[in-house]
């Protein structure tokens, strides 16, 4: 068990990779979830609210 | 045929189409991620040169080939975006922007911590593998700069769409730069008839690519849905789906 961390030295490269690459996956995933959720609560803000400026004027979600 | 095709013009059939596949390609990227993933670190034998150091290519190569398909498919939606003059190419094209541009960072960054053991440097300037792939993530972040720059959206569409166009060349070097010019970087390892790779090794490796795609394939749907909305958001049907998800089904749409 012990051997298969150590990576036979190459341990904080290998599991740097893998670990960093992972991360970037899951931040991928996170940010896609939460634009889309932007984006749906800003359009819905703007139908909902009585004097709503027109649609064509809210600027977009960036990200 | 002609349906078909208009059916994929239609923003509304392909917000609810993408929104449909989305979790499927999202539950087989994870599935492959962890087999391919157990299959690189675990199963695969250790190679004779560089130890277990060689593991770091189940994470390097499919970022890499990511990054390069995320930019190819970048190019062919703004060629169909310019040329038939089809908004929802666009909001493909600048879908894939992002992700390209992450999938880009880890290929350089990755690569980064093999180079270090295995070169003993973490990075060479002169090297044009490197110097191509550090471009890709310019080409990327100017898309994206570029387009921000632009308040009309239909500008931004076309002057992206040609920067697009004009950066497939850079990909085509990447390709090439470890063949036509002499680099740090090793050779093709996966269509390489001089040095074949054992099943246990290669396999994990296919494995973790056709998982990357899959999973560039669910995060490119989700933010073309989102991308969608927001171009079509004075119409009626974007209008009466976020109302419904007003009225209290908030969960249902988030996963519809």
């Amino acid at each position: 068990m012990h051997e298969f961390f150590a990576m036979s030295g190459y341990a904080t490269y290998v599991w740097g990779s893998f670990g960093l690459t992972f991360a970037v996956l899951i931040a991928n995933w996170w940010f896609a979830v939460r634009k889309h959720q932007a984006t749906l609560q800003r359009l819905r803000r703007q139908n909902t609210a009585p004097d709503a400026a027109p649609a064509s004027v809210v600027r977009e979600v960036v990200t | 045929m002609w349906k078909w095709f208009h059916q994929f013009a239609s923003p509304q059939h392909v917000y609810r189409l993408a929104g449909q596949w989305m979790p499927w390609l999202f539950g087989l990227a994870v599935v492959g991620l962890v087999v391919g993933t157990y299959g690189g670190l675990v199963r695969a034998p250790v190679d004779y040169q560089q130890k277990d150091a060689f593991r770091i290519i189940y994470v390097h190569v499919p970022s890499a080939y990511l990054s390069m398909l995320a930019y190819v498919v970048m190019a062919i939606a703004s060629v169909i975006g310019l040329v038939w003059r089809m908004k929802l190419a666009h909001a493909v094209a600048v879908s894939a922007a992002p992700i390209g541009a992450s999938f880009t960072f880890l290929a350089l960054a990755t690569g980064s911590l093999w180079g270090k053991p295995m070169w003993g440097t973490w990075w060479e300037w002169s090297d044009p593998r490197m110097m191509t792939e550090l471009l890709l993530l310019f080409m990327y972040l100017g898309y994206m700069a570029l387009r921000s720059s632009i308040e009309d959206r239909n500008r931004a569409d076309r002057a992206g769409a040609v920067l697009a166009i004009v950066g497939v060349v850079n990909v085509v070097l990447i390709h090439y730069s470890v063949e036509w010019w002499s680099s740090l970087h090793q050779g093709q390892t996966v269509m390489n008839d001089d040095a074949v790779m054992p099943a246990s090794m290669l396999t994990p490796l296919l494995i973790n690519i056709v998982s990357f795609s899959l999973f560039f394939g669910a995060l490119l749907f989700s933010r073309l849905r989102s991308e969608v909305l927001m171009r079509e958001r004075n119409a009626r049907w974007v209008r009466r789906l976020v109302n419904d998800s007003a009225a209290g089904s908030q969960k249902v749409e988030r996963h519809a």
